[in-house]
């Protein structure tokens, strides 16, 4: 295993809310097909149906094997994972241990991977994968204490190296997410798809401003949170899309209800509170009440848990009592939180075979954000943790079986080898520049103004423009000679990576002409169910001339779901003609 | 707008391995609600691009931020500017060092990696094979404390035992007698790691002083909750009259 950070530390500690999977300890009239409907609605039908259909039978399974590895989620009376309820799932459904899922995950695979003699390559950045034949054979990796040179042969390749969204000055990643993986994907050759779609997390910390970006899990509001305005009102009612109106509360009195009879640990009989719709949603709508000048003294909305007693709030959110409590100097169990739209999370990536999560490049593999195809338009909150276990165990035991068969490991060209290490030492060779830490801060900037949440065709074409000029001064940034732990000389590696999952994502944004999950267009506002709602979007590298290369963009649909599957989805929603 | 300055050691190991360095100062200007890590990352965006240090989540979830500011161990990231402030006199710099007890790698970054090789000698859970474990909220609330460990290693880096005396080899220090703790009390666990403990791990080397918990950044009660009941089974394991006794008689295994 090659890590970009050391062992356990990886961005996933940050998920917190759980990890969704239809177990039915909590509720026992959810099931998989029941997860596999609100997963494909929760993702505007643009999500793989094969990926959405192994995720919900599998993911009940590798919480159980988790369990067995020594993951101690919190219980139900009876003994059993206890499950709460989030944004999207129609029953109480994430396994979950407090607000710190994330950290349970990690730390138990971290332990069972150390038990069973994997070895490690710690704080390792990978720059090239290399290819012989058409086939992966191996990449190449520096070392980011020492500034040592790697290459890695390789039979095959998994890659589980996350998203991309620290390309948006407000986010809730870590300086990881550069997105390597995807970019590192995309050199070699792979199909990427649905690159437009981005994730803002709804509720984000807002103030004070060095923590703007920092998440709240949504978890708050499946424990009750309520979501207002300026002016005290509770908007979510207003912002219920119509293929929802069915499942959501349209009355305080009724959410009110609904939340009391969580707390007492029933059944649900009535609908739930608008707060618990999808994220894409929520957020749109926090963007909304923050344009119509009802925001909150620091520009967002509130977020409001105070009302529940102080103890249950510390039990089921203790991150979040000690996060605002430290980061914010605001105790949540007295006062209400602010907060706001994050990017949080990519639904697009790296093109899979739904089996096998094999890319288009033979012997390669993605699982997890870097991957496409489970989560469609909009990802449903608890589903990333599920889709890490679930095709996290396909991808790599089908690389292991496909790496088995295979003898010899192909030979990797001295060329591209030498070519990438001088392009990799060429930043430390400089006498001088501009801090690439300047560099990263403007494309962050300028993502966030012109490829955020709303987006329209002038925007995202200055956008593009804006790249070209950034990938100049990239080649131009000097952080000192020091190969020993120098942060920016990796900064100034990372921007490559940055600019390119940049341009894919305003690229394929630019292409499609409707508002949909987590893209939305100021100049189309509507979804557009005929064509749009049918069809991904995919992305390759091209080569035009000699040396010189293009993004190239087609659109093309999956194939037709099973009648069985279909059978379980809501037909209105499909728009389909008679 | 308020400025502060920063006084950060900078340095490489020398041919020994000792560190070799200097104090530096660097004055920037500072926001509102800022932490120590966003001093530290506003020195490296503004004046050293090359200041080494160790980051991730920003958020006290990670653990990899640990330093020492004002000789406390601590994690910058959830150390806030304003009880910094607070705590140093008018005047002075804020002192900001690596870890004391690890080896150094470069200026706040040390090198970490005994605690991976620690990892691989604990005996690691072993349960039953069938899946749907039982066990009650209260049983699992024991193990929960013990799980939320961040392994920032603060609590390595202020052990006496290992900063001053440097039993790396002889002491599994407070983080794995966390790490253990959380295995022995495990409903479900059927190990036995008691003759480890005492043995491999040398629990015997801790004086419950406690330095331990008054660092953990989240709140483990290391010594009272780990620590100690892991010296009381090994009490009632080797020195325990009646329980040897039992033992002998094949009352108790």
């Amino acid at each position: 295993m090659i890590c970009k950070s050391m062992l356990g530390k990886a961005h996933t500690v940050m998920a917190e809310g759980g990890a969704a999977a239809a177990l039915g300890n909590k509720d026992p009239r959810d099931n998989w097909g029941i997860h596999f409907r609100d997963t494909m609605k929760g993702g505007k039908y643009l999500g793989d149906w094969r990926m959405a259909k192994i995720h919900a039978q599998q993911a009940p399974d590798r919480i159980r094997e988790l369990e067995t590895w020594g993951a101690i989620f919190d219980r139900t009376p009876k003994g059993l994972t206890n499950q709460r309820n989030f944004g999207g799932h129609t029953y109480p459904r994430l396994a979950h241990i407090g607000d710190a899922t994330g950290l349970e995950l990690i730390r138990t695979l971290q332990e069972k991977g150390v038990h069973m003699g994997m070895d490690v390559y710690m704080e390792y950045t990978v720059r090239k994968l290399f290819k012989t034949d058409g086939k992966i054979s191996g990449c190449f990796a520096y070392d980011r204490n020492d500034g040592s040179l790697h290459v890695f042969k390789a039979k095959t390749i998994v890659l589980a190296t996350g998203g991309i969204t620290r390309c948006w000055a407000v986010c809730s990643g870590s300086w990881e997410y550069t997105g390597e993986g995807h970019a590192l994907a995309y050199w070699a050759g792979a199909e990427m798809g649905d690159m437009e779609f981005v994730q803002f997390h709804p509720t984000g910390m807002i103030w004070p401003p060095s923590v703007k970006g920092i998440l709240v899990t949504e978890g708050v509001r499946g424990e009750g949170g309520m979501l207002t305005n300026s002016e005290g009102e509770r908007f979510m009612f207003d912002y219920v899309p119509d293929m929802y109106k069915d499942e959501f509360a349209d009355t305080e009195t009724e959410a009110l209800e609904w939340v009391s009879e969580i707390v007492e640990g029933k059944l649900a009989t009535v609908r739930r509170p608008p707060e618990l719709l999808t994220r894409d949603v929520v957020a749109k709508a926090i963007n909304s009440e923050r344009d119509a000048g009802r925001a909150s003294i620091h520009g967002g909305v509130y977020l409001d848990i105070s009302w529940r007693d102080e103890e249950e709030v510390k039990k089921k959110l203790p991150g979040m009592y000690h996060q605002f409590k430290e980061l914010a100097a605001v105790d949540i169990t007295k006062e209400k939180m602010e907060v706001g739209p994050t990017a949080h999370y990519v639904m697009g990536g790296v093109k899979v075979n739904p089996e096998t999560q094999e890319s288009t490049i033979p012997r390669m593999f993605a699982a997890g954000e870097v991957a496409t195809g489970l989560h469609g338009a909009n990802r449903l909150g608890g589903n990333s943790l599920s889709d890490l276990i679930v095709f996290g165990k396909i991808a790599g035991e089908m690389a292991a079986v496909a790496a088995a068969n295979i003898g010899q490991f192909l030979p990797i060209d001295e060329a591209e080898i030498n070519e990438i290490a001088e392009e990799t030492l060429a930043p430390l060779n400089r006498k001088d520049g501009e801090n690439p830490a300047k560099v990263v801060e403007d494309l962050r900037e300028m993502m966030q103004n012109k490829v955020g949440i709303i987006r329209t065709e002038r925007l995202l074409k200055e956008a593009l423009n804006d790249l070209n000029e950034i990938e100049k001064r990239a080649n131009n940034t000097f952080s000192g000679s020091s190969k020993i732990y120098n942060p920016g000389w990796h900064q100034a590696l990372e921007i490559s990576a940055m600019v390119d999952v940049s341009r894919m994502c305003a690229l394929a944004a630019l292409h499609r002409e409707e508002s949909r999950g987590g893209h939305t267009r100021d100049d189309f506002p509507n979804p557009d169910y005929k064509y749009w709602g049918k069809i991904n979007s995919v992305i390759t590298k091209d080569k035009i001339s000699d040396g010189k290369f293009t993004m190239n963009i087609e659109h093309r649909s999956y194939p037709p779901i099973e009648d069985e599957l279909r059978a379980l989805l809501d037909s209105k929603d499909l728009q389909e003609e008679e | 707008m308020e400025e502060v300055t920063f006084r950060v050691f900078r340095g490489e190991p020398d041919v020994d391995g000792d560190p070799f360095g200097e104090m530096i100062d660097y004055t920037v200007e500072m926001d509102e609600g800022m932490v120590v890590l966003d001093v530290i990352h506003r020195i490296q965006a503004e004046h050293a691009p090359d200041l080494s240090c160790r980051w991730n989540c920003k958020a006290g979830k990670c653990g990899s931020c640990s330093a020492e500011v004002n000789g406390k161990p601590r994690l910058m990231c959830m150390t806030r500017m304003e009880d910094i402030l607070e705590e140093t006199p008018e005047g002075e710099p804020i002192v900001v060092k690596p870890m004391q007890a690890f080896p150094l790698t470069k200026d706040l970054v040390t090198d970490t990696s005994w605690a991976y090789e620690m990892n691989k000698k604990m005996v690691p859970i072993n349960g039953p094979d069938e899946f749907d474990w039982e066990f009650k909220q209260e049983e699992a609330d024991r193990i929960q404390e013990f799980r939320s460990c961040i392994e920032c290693m603060l609590c390595v880096d202020t052990c006496h035992v290992l900063r001053e005396h440097q039993k790396f080899d002889e002491f599994a220090g407070p983080r794995f007698f966390v790490r253990l703790a959380g295995l022995e009390m495990h409903p479900l666990d059927t190990e036995s790691r008691i003759p480890e403990i005492k043995e491999d791990f040398g629990i015997g080397y801790c004086n419950i002083t406690k330095c331990c918990t008054e660092v953990c950044p989240a709140g483990i009660n290391i010594t009272d909750n780990a620590i100690i009941p892991l010296k009381e089974r090994i009490v009632t394991e080797y020195y325990d009259p009646l329980a040897i006794l039992a033992k002998k008689l094949g009352i108790r295994e």
